[in-house]
């Protein structure tokens, strides 16, 4: 049974990823996971500088799911080099930063650095709700997000991934212009942005006012944009959006994501990408499947 | 060493309005030490997130942890219809948890205010097994006591009501002056204001204060960054001054956080 899938020539041996932001450098979630058995780790956002995030209360549950404003705290790309950095090698797993800035500037600083190390791919995080600039700025509008992902794979030493956001009219446009400017694959979906009020303050229960919602609330409207822009572009796309289980991973492989990312259900269970990798062992051997690629966009019309 | 794992309900009762004792049968006992805590998961799919709860007692001989909670929205009313024999998701263990060093061969003051009073619990048994003599200071709103009688085999006991109904009336600060308590360290959990009130009352008489914080959290683990709070200096994990409630602490040093 092959488990293996690559993304613009990076081999990762099974497509089960952590999502940007929920996993840490995945120092937290190795007391639970063997990152050994992960496709990727890919890292929270890393800044030029350290970062210290929005106000609390910056969680909040809601139906299923759950909206945060974290801003991006960050402690920068220095502290990522000398400490996270050598703690991910130390396992077999590759590993995807997740790159977030204010300016063109600030994010071509970052992927500058990580071109003199040996990281695999870079994700650039242009779909962030929860702060106020740089971040989904970039993502909203086809031509600034064409304009930083060509200015980015001038400099980039990796493979680009670009992070999409759901918060815009039509997602597959997005992608578009971001492999026009030669991005190398695409993730989707960040958070949608919500809102949570509480009644009995009458107040806003995040300090931000706004949040981004994840978990297996917004699952169905991930797996529909996936399946949009995977039949939208050609470069491979990563899918994520309230993945709890391996079915939920498969959804996404056969809506065409070539790799799937776990988020919002690390915090509710632990473990949950290494169930992911056995589950979706057990689905192929159970129906068969030889190559998991017989899976990506499997989904019959 | 964390782990999410099912535990058994030994036993659930009502204490005062509003305020639940529940006893867990799970090995994380062994591993829970004072003012550490645990998630606990609801059966509900709609409330995904472990809800964090400090640990009232830790047996470690029969395997078993005490959880008191207060009622304070959905996930915990669930928690308090749960009846001996059920099962629970946990997590844990969660924390950092008091020192039982600091409160040795010093003058020691335990304070809980309210839902903080619990904690105090196990950090007065550690304490007072280590040789410890301790004042125990215990403030509630009213006449509700709730866990009192067991504080008393455990160090010298003042209670403070805030309508005055029973010993002093006023807070935990109030019976520290009425009493002509000394202190070298405080050892505290409670609301916001109580843990501010004291933080300045340490900073005045220049003596040790270790408190409890919380914060809406996420994970519990440190993953997520969503409990923050700000501190005096660049912590060692994040370069921003925000230390991580649900690992750096919830216990601080107070003239380490700023509240």
């Amino acid at each position: 049974m092959n488990t293996k899938v690559t993304i613009a020539g990076v081999e990762f041996k099974n497509p089960v990823m952590t999502a940007s932001g929920t996993f840490g450098s995945g120092m937290e979630y190795g007391e639970f996971v063997d990152l050994n058995q992960l496709g990727a780790v890919v890292t929270k956002g890393v800044a030029n500088v350290p970062w210290p995030g929005n106000p609390v209360p910056r969680v909040a549950e809601t139906y299923g799911g759950m909206l945060n404003a974290i801003g991006l705290q960050n402690p920068g790309i220095d502290v990522f080099i000398e400490r996270d950095l050598p703690f991910l090698r130390q396992f077999d797993t590759k590993v995807i930063v997740n790159v977030c800035g204010k300016s063109v500037e600030d994010y071509l600083a970052v992927v500058e650095r990580l071109g003199d190390t040996d990281v695999d791919m870079l994700e650039i995080n242009v779909s962030c709700p929860n702060v106020k600039e740089g971040a989904i700025a970039f993502g909203q509008k086809a031509e600034s997000l064409y304009d930083i992902t060509s200015r980015i794979k001038a400099k980039a030493k990796q493979p680009v991934i670009m992070k999409l956001s759901p918060n815009v009219t039509d997602i597959t446009e997005m992608a578009k212009a971001a492999e026009a400017a030669g991005a190398d694959a695409v993730s989707l979906i960040n958070t949608l942005t919500g809102m949570k009020i509480d009644i009995h303050k009458r107040s806003f229960v995040l300090a931000n006012k706004t949040g981004g919602l994840s978990g297996p609330a917004i699952k169905p409207v991930a797996v529909r944009m996936v399946y949009q822009v995977s039949h939208g572009v050609k470069i491979p796309v990563i899918g994520m959006g309230g993945i709890a289980s391996a079915e939920d991973a498969i959804e996404f492989l056969l809506a065409g994501a070539s790799a799937v990312a776990v988020g919002a259900m690390n915090f509710v269970n632990p473990y949950t990408t290494a169930e992911v990798v056995k589950g979706i062992e057990a689905y192929m051997e159970k129906y068969g499947v030889e190559d998991i690629g017989e899976l990506i966009g499997g989904v019959r019309e | 060493m964390k782990k999410k794992v099912q535990a058994k309900i030994l036993s659930q009762q009502k204490l005062a309005e509003g305020i639940y004792d529940m006893w867990l049968a799970t090995d994380l006992a062994k591993e829970a030490g004072a003012g550490q805590f645990i998630g606990i998961y609801t059966g509900r799919e709609a409330h995904l997130l472990p809800r964090p709860i400090s640990i009232c007692e830790a047996d470690k001989e029969k395997g078993a942890l005490r959880v008191v909670y207060r009622v304070a929205g959905e996930g915990t009313a669930e928690f308090s219809t749960w009846q001996a024999g059920d099962k629970a998701e946990i997590l844990g263990v969660l924390g950092n948890g008091y020192s039982i060093e600091a409160g040795c061969g010093k003058r020691t003051v335990l304070m809980g205010g309210g839902i903080g009073i619990p904690p105090m619990l196990q950090l007065a048994k550690e304490l007072s097994g280590a040789g410890v003599e301790t004042d125990i200071i215990l403030g509630y709103r009213d006449n509700q006591l709730f866990l009192k009688e067991e504080f008393e085999k455990y160090g010298r006991l003042h209670v403070a009501t805030e309508d005055g109904s029973v010993g002093t009336k006023g807070n935990v600060l109030t019976v520290m002056e009425r009493e002509q308590i000394e202190a070298d360290v405080i050892m505290a959990c409670g609301p916001m204001p109580m843990l501010r009130a004291i933080k300045s009352y340490a900073r005045d008489r220049q003596i040790k204060a270790y408190i409890s914080l919380e914060e809406r959290m996420a994970c519990g683990v440190g993953a997520c960054l969503g409990c923050v709070c700000k501190t005096t200096h660049k912590d060692g994990h994040s370069h921003v001054n925000n230390a991580r409630i649900c690992t750096d602490g919830p216990v601080f040093d107070a003239k380490e956080v700023e509240i």
